[in-house]
């Protein structure tokens, strides 16, 4: 960034381009280049194949996607305030298990939608206090209670299998929307809702300006008076909440609960939300640039379904979505770097050492 | 000046040694911490199942720790510089693939020629990964997220819907996790040999101490002329070359190898170097710590199944560890600030 400042004014003079960023600085946001690339992937896939912008299609894309998307949601604000949730998919897959759990042992539909809520709730909480309250790093809590959640799952059922579920729940999976054309999954609707609802919290009241707040510097946002500590936990309570919820639909549209229910999902949560623009470091990125996000990484990998490309392979693709979305955003610091590293070559080759270590610093 | 210097010199030197020591101590209390959860957990199972110390026992308990401990090593040496490498087990598991596959049908192929190519295939990929970090100076969660998936992708292109089986290797091959010298398994021992060299390179090296250093302020080690680019690009390609060498001891213990070889590895080994006790964050830790952390995990792993507790408890179990260790190395290095202050203070006054 600071070699950025010093060299504004070495620069060429550019009147055009430098104009245009003054007059239209949506165009450079990362939510515009993220809604062209899905755009042309749109554009891919109806070229690819007729059935892309079918009903059948759009459908079974949100089925086999919604629950992934909605988990991105709290993942989002929770990388915004600065700190990561990695137990997401081991808490979908914990609230399956109790799910099925419970079910088996005959108890009433709604007490265990209450137990699995205050369960979900209970989880978040826990990786909230560790982090907030003992003071540990969210990357290493998370990957413990990912694998505490997990096991406690695998406790929970052990090898066996639940599908006795009734069918007016399991035709969640089946049905769509009421007057969608078919087209949209319950799951989709739920993201859209909760889409809207964190949306508004991040970006329109004043919570959410205190997430982005600590995201960018804990100190001065505690010492703004802003309850860091406090709000951190919230964050962990309500994506343990969604992600029981998420468990919940997972379990219905498979009509299956069973101990490795979302096992390995919370890296695609998380690649999910960084292609959406949130910078890993926190303070940076919007609920818009998720959702784009998540429409990019589906609709990739149902192109590449699609045209029979080898669809688990389509982890390079998605992948190198990922690699592209913090390279691009880091283009600007590149560029200037490159532009400090060049003259440096073309003089003299001993002075270039120290120029480099100068071009390095971060 | 001078005079200060001088009145001062004399109280400082054994008070700056002695609070070395006591950070020392502190840091060595942590690895004993691991040792004493080992034995105890030995001790307990032992009792109440004899079977648990029978010489077969051990050597497999041994033979699952080693490739966790490999691993865990290479871990160690990008953890400590505040990075993570995400990729192992997707690097792990291509290595593994395309370096069984090099037997097919050439059974007299030397065996160290298949180890050098696992090695070169993670070493290429630890490149990719150090490039992108060092150069691209993208946070290494990122990169090695993407190269995650990236790999593992490529991975299931070549090997599409087929595997490499038992029959197609070499019994030199399938045998060297089996190979015993008095009663040991030989890739422990190579283990055990490769993890103390790798904790001396860490401890005593210039360029091991550095990862420490830029580990535990980058910003400081960068005003103090260390080459953090160099150290964290080798940081890298030596995990993954690691990774690389540890997908060839996969193929020959497991013999069968398809696309989903080492999925899911990632998080196991973190989980082993943190519960090690090497920072999440960078600048402690030792390559033995982490190599005790993996020795830990397997143990439990096989204690459930000697005591004939459901295997199911065994992820609650390490997950419950994990937490465990993190904390009590929070509340340690809480009361151990506290107490240097405190030392500092007194000096003072």
């Amino acid at each position: 960034m600071q070699p950025d400042v010093e060299l504004a004014p070495l620069r060429p003079p550019r009147p055009g381009l430098a104009n245009l960023r003054a007059r239209a600085p949506w165009a450079f946001r990362w939510e515009t280049g993220l809604a062209l690339i899905v755009l042309i992937i749109g554009a891919a896939g109806v070229l690819a194949s007729p059935n892309f912008l079918t009903s059948t299609n759009l459908f079974n894309l949100g089925l086999s996607n919604g629950e992934i998307a909605i988990m991105a949601l709290p993942m989002t604000l929770i990388i915004i305030s600065g700190e990561i949730d990695l137990s997401v998919s081991s808490t979908l897959g914990m609230s399956s298990c109790l799910l099925g759990f419970l079910w088996s042992r005959h108890w009433p539909m709604i007490a265990i939608f209450v137990v699995i809520a205050i369960v979900g709730l209970a989880a978040g909480a826990f990786n909230g206090l560790l982090v907030t309250r003992v003071g540990l790093p969210s990357l290493a809590v998370t990957i413990g209670t990912l694998t505490l959640y997990a096991g406690i799952a695998e406790i929970l059922l052990g090898p066996n299998t639940v599908s006795n579920f009734p069918t007016a729940y399991t035709n969640l999976g089946v049905n769509a929307v009421p007057f969608t054309g078919n087209a949209m999954t319950y799951s989709t609707a739920i993201f859209i809702v909760l889409a809207v609802i964190f949306g508004v919290i991040l970006h329109a009241t004043p919570v959410g300006r205190s997430i982005f707040a600590m995201g960018a510097s804990p100190e001065a946002a505690l010492f703004a008076g802003i309850r860091v500590k406090r709000i951190k936990t919230l964050l962990f309570m309500v994506s343990g909440l969604v992600c029981s919820l998420a468990g919940v639909l997972y379990t219905f549209r498979l009509s299956t609960a069973v101990q490795n229910n979302g096992v390995g999902l919370e890296l695609d949560v998380v690649a999910i939300v960084l292609v959406g623009g949130i910078s890993i470091f926190g303070g940076e990125g919007s609920v818009a640039g998720v959702v784009l996000g998540v429409l990019a990484f589906v609709g990739i990998q149902n192109v590449l379904l699609l045209t029979n490309f080898n669809q688990e392979a389509s982890g390079v693709v998605a992948g190198g979505l990922l690699l592209l979305s913090v390279f691009g955003r880091n283009a600007a610091s590149y560029s200037s770097r490159l532009r400090q590293w060049m003259p440096a070559r073309g003089r003299r080759a001993t002075e270039r050492p120290g120029q480099a270590q100068a071009g390095s610093q971060p | 000046m001078t005079a200060t210097v001088l009145r001062h010199e004399p109280p400082e030197t054994p008070a700056e040694s002695s609070s070395t020591r006591l950070t020392e101590r502190v840091f060595r209390i942590r690895e004993s911490g691991i040792v004493v959860v080992l034995a105890l957990f030995v001790a307990v199972t032992a009792g109440v199942q004899h079977r648990f110390v029978s010489v077969s026992n051990i050597q497999f308990v041994l033979v699952n720790t080693a490739i966790f401990a490999l691993l865990a090593l290479g871990e160690t040496m990008v953890v400590v510089s505040r990075n993570v490498d995400l990729s192992v087990g997707s690097v792990l598991g291509m290595s593994a693939y395309l370096s069984a596959s090099l037997f097919g049908g050439r059974h007299g192929l030397p065996i160290p020629v298949v180890f050098g190519a696992g090695l070169g295939i993670g070493l290429g990929w630890g490149m990719v990964n150090g490039l992108l970090v060092a150069a691209g100076r993208v946070p290494s969660l990122v990169v090695t997220l993407a190269t995650l998936y990236i790999i593992r992708g490529i991975d299931i292109l070549i090997v599409g819907g087929s595997m490499v089986t038992a029959n197609s290797l070499p019994g030199g091959f399938l045998g060297i996790p089996k190979d015993t010298v008095l009663g040991v398994p030989d890739i422990a021992l190579a283990v055990a040999v490769v993890v103390a060299a790798g904790a001396y390179y860490l401890r005593s090296f210039r360029s091991g101490r550095e990862l420490y250093a830029i580990g535990s302020n980058p910003e400081a080690a960068q005003l103090a002329g260390i080459a953090i680019g160099k150290r964290v690009f080798t940081a890298f390609a030596l995990s993954g070359a690691i990774a690389g060498v540890a997908g060839v001891l996969w193929a020959a213990q497991y013999g069968t190898v398809d696309s989903t070889a080492g999925t899911g590895y990632e998080l196991t080994v973190i989980t082993a170097v943190v519960v090690g006790g090497v920072a999440i964050f960078g600048g402690s830790g030792s390559a033995v710590g982490a190599a005790l952390g993996a020795l830990l995990l397997s143990t439990i792993n096989s204690a459930l199944y000697v005591l004939g507790i459901s295997d199911f408890w065994d992820q609650a179990i390490a997950g419950f560890l994990l937490i465990l260790a993190i904390t009590l190395d929070r509340v340690i290095s809480v009361k151990l600030t506290d107490a240097l202050r405190l030392r500092s203070t007194r000096r003072a006054a």
